[in-house]
């Protein structure tokens, strides 16, 4: 049963939440035919959605204590989730790679190209959320300017192709290289900076590269961008429209696959413990004798090298580019992809891409609302999942028993 | 002479606005070292909430000083409520959670709030009723300091006032500082560390609540999307004075409003906010922790 104390703590929440909202729900002004519309069915709704909502959640929040405490009861330890007893068994994890493998090549033939479109730009992000946790989540740099590198890449095939007539294959690696060497030119200022220091100079770095690329208009033709980029050849081949969605699609799978591969070899390398122990503690990391300028330069400039490359499919994807693609929000979006996934988890980057790509195409039906859930839903997610969706355990060494 | 007294002037009121955003986040780093990206939003709802306010009263013909005071009054009580409401409901339930789950919350709550206005009110600029007049004693210096300059340099400089004495003299004062020292002790000597905590997201609140009224009577008009770029400016100044510090973060906007103001009076007006970060990095390069920021030293 429903105890009354709560139904009344509700109730309050209900009546927060409508007074709450009154000035900017419920009176809508007009400063020019100077009238006031009152929309009091606002503050009902309000009170309702917001009643329901606490009511629901007090119940659910019981129910999940009940269930612990029954746990606690009955002695055995709260238990991993079978996704994640299958993420840790190598031959399970194998066969889901393979299968959504599989899945992935036979997408195009399923689905529309509407859809494959939609995933392109998926796997797109996913690359990058790899990308960025090289920097985040390994070598533990936040970085909220990573689209700067991805708007470096962009421009880089926008401008060559646009002056030079370079083709795509040219100049994905000059683009990466370019993103590259750009991180490189962040990493040397901000390496003394820690933490959230280090957090808004990237930022101002990426809003710098995005002013300048709006502003210098002999450069980079300013807000109205470049239009007419190719798209990328196969071997000469005139592809149509459809075919060259195919063509990108299958591409970003083999781009994807590469890096997976990479991520995952260079989490184990040398470097890649020492970007683990550089973000755990830097000072004991210095006294084993880690280069740490080294060690941190590297990761901006492989992590930005990604971006670059993106940033050279993305421009040949939507044959246009302009800076009002490359803004803040951008970066946070790629952000939350790797903090949702789980710092330094490979395979929950990929879902939260996944699901944080898709979800607002698929969120379309809402039309107008969709931002305002998913402003919600990365919240909510924050709050039910603060570890991220795969959280990321340590490797350990599993002694075998003698027998 | 005259241009450069002009441009000093409009400086010192950037810097003005700027540091009324900035120690919102200040206050919150320092004591629960998060940095809040919904803050600028907390501030364009203040902006909002005013412009509501504002004209509905003139539109029933109240006189101009109640419009004001009211609009004011409203604006900050509103947004310290909804700063307050979004501490609890997308910053609490983190508290312990690994240090960059925060950062995303607050990004998504800056999302949601930026919609929410969008739908709730409109998507096009509207126009800002005027708060304040041309006062009659300013007529000799109109060309170079305008009215509503004034205004704004004295109550940002009443509300820093009001804000040290609160800080320095007062037992919650006292609270909050002892709690951004150390959370845990503070705990320990019996603060109510949850309080604070909410305490100063509703000042901080309040004051940006403030700055939007002031900065929208000064501009004139409001959308739903100001808020963004004043919270990553007011954010630099707050980082750029040391961020934790509160007289750091009244130092960094001035400087930074004047660095603005000089800059696009003098070069050009198409760069402004490159110049801002430029300045930001070039500072953070010679005092990795800001203008008054304490360096860690680390213990090992």
């Amino acid at each position: 049963m429903f105890p009354l104390k709560d139904l009344k703590r509700s109730l309050l929440v209900s009546l927060w939440f409508a007074l709450l909202t009154f000035p900017l729900m419920v009176i809508q002004v007009d400063p020019i035919e100077r009238v006031v519309n009152w929309r009091w069915h606002n503050m009902f709704f309000v009170a309702m959605g917001s009643f329901v909502i606490s009511v629901v959640s007090k119940v659910f929040f019981a129910q999940k204590e009940q269930q612990l405490a029954r746990k606690r009861d009955a002695g055995d330890e709260v238990s991993e989730t079978l996704f994640q007893r299958v993420l840790h068994e190598p031959r399970a994890l194998f066969l889901l790679s393979m299968a959504s493998l599989v899945f992935a090549l036979a997408f195009p033939f399923l689905f529309s190209t509407y859809q494959t479109n939609v995933m392109t730009t998926a796997l797109m992000y996913v690359v990058l959320g790899l990308g960025l946790n090289i920097v985040v989540g390994l070598a533990g740099l936040l970085d909220l300017g990573y689209v700067a590198f991805y708007a470096v890449g962009a421009y880089s095939y926008a401008l060559l192709n646009h002056h030079f007539g370079l083709g795509f294959w040219t100049v994905l690696p000059v683009g990466g290289l370019m993103a590259a060497f750009f991180g490189i030119l962040l990493g040397f200022p901000v390496l003394r900076l820690r933490g959230d220091y280090l957090a808004i100079v990237t930022l101002g770095f990426g809003e710098i590269i995005r002013l300048i690329l709006e502003n210098w208009n002999d450069f980079s033709m300013g807000p109205s961008g470049i239009a007419n980029i190719a798209r990328p050849g196969l071997f000469g081949l005139d592809l149509n429209l459809n075919m060259a969605i195919l063509y990108l699609y299958y591409l970003m799978i083999a781009l994807l696959m590469i890096t997976v591969f990479v991520v995952n070899r260079l989490q184990d390398s040398r470097l890649g413990r020492a970007w683990v122990a550089l973000r755990e503690d830097e000072i004991a990391c210095q006294a084993m004798g880690i280069d740490k300028t080294r060690t941190k330069l590297v990761a901006f400039a492989l992590g930005a090298f990604w971006a670059g490359i993106i940033g050279v499919v993305f421009a040949a994807k939507t044959t246009f580019v302009n800076p009002a693609s490359f803004t803040f929000l951008e970066s946070a979006i790629i952000l939350s992809i790797v903090v949702l996934g789980g710092m330094g988890s490979i395979v929950g980057v990929i879902f939260a891409a996944l699901i944080l790509i898709l979800l607002p195409e698929y969120l379309r039906f809402l039309s107008e609302y969709r931002m305002l859930v998913f402003g919600a839903i990365l919240v909510l997610m924050m709050v039910f999942r603060p570890e991220g969706l795969i959280s990321n355990r340590r490797r350990i060494y599993q002694f075998k028993k003698k027998g | 002479m005259d241009y450069f007294v002009e441009l000093l002037f409009s400086g010192l009121t950037r810097g003005a606005i700027y540091a009324l955003i900035a120690l919102g986040y200040t206050m919150v780093y320092g004591i629960i070292g998060l940095i809040n990206f919904a803050h600028g939003e907390i501030y364009m709802i203040g902006a909002f909430t005013s412009f509501v306010v504002a004209t509905v009263l003139s539109i029933y013909g109240f006189p101009l000083l109640a419009i004001v005071v009211l609009a004011g009054v409203c604006a900050a009580i509103w947004s310290s409520a909804y700063g307050y409401t979004i501490e609890k409901l997308a910053y609490k339930p983190l508290r312990h959670a690994p240090r960059l789950s925060p950062l995303i919350s607050a990004i998504g709550m800056s999302i949601f709030l930026q919609n929410y206005v969008l739908l709730a009110q409109t998507s096009d600029f509207l126009p800002f009723p005027e708060l304040i007049p041309d006062f009659a004693f300013m007529e000799p210096y109109a060309h170079i300091v305008g009215s509503s300059d004034l205004v704004i340099l004295v109550t940002t400089a009443v509300l820093m006032v009001a804000l040290t004495i609160l800080i320095k003299f007062t037992r919650i004062g006292k609270a909050m500082r002892a709690t951004a020292q150390d959370r845990t002790m503070a705990m320990l000597v019996g603060i109510n560390v949850d309080r604070i905590i909410s305490v100063t997201f509703i000042i901080g609140s309040g004051l940006a609540a403030v700055g939007g009224l002031l900065v929208a009577s000064h501009i004139g008009q409001i959308n739903f999307y100001i808020g963004f770029l004043a919270g990553i400016k007011a954010f630099t100044a707050a980082v750029l004075g040391g961020i934790g510090s509160i007289p750091g973060a009244v130092i960094g906007s001035l400087i930074l409003g004047l660095t603005e103001s000089f800059a696009t009076g003098y070069i050009s007006s198409d760069y402004e906010d490159v110049f801002a970060f430029s300045l930001l990095v070039l500072i953070l390069i010679f005092k990795p922790s800001g203008i008054l920021g304490k360096a860690e030293t680390k213990k090992v």
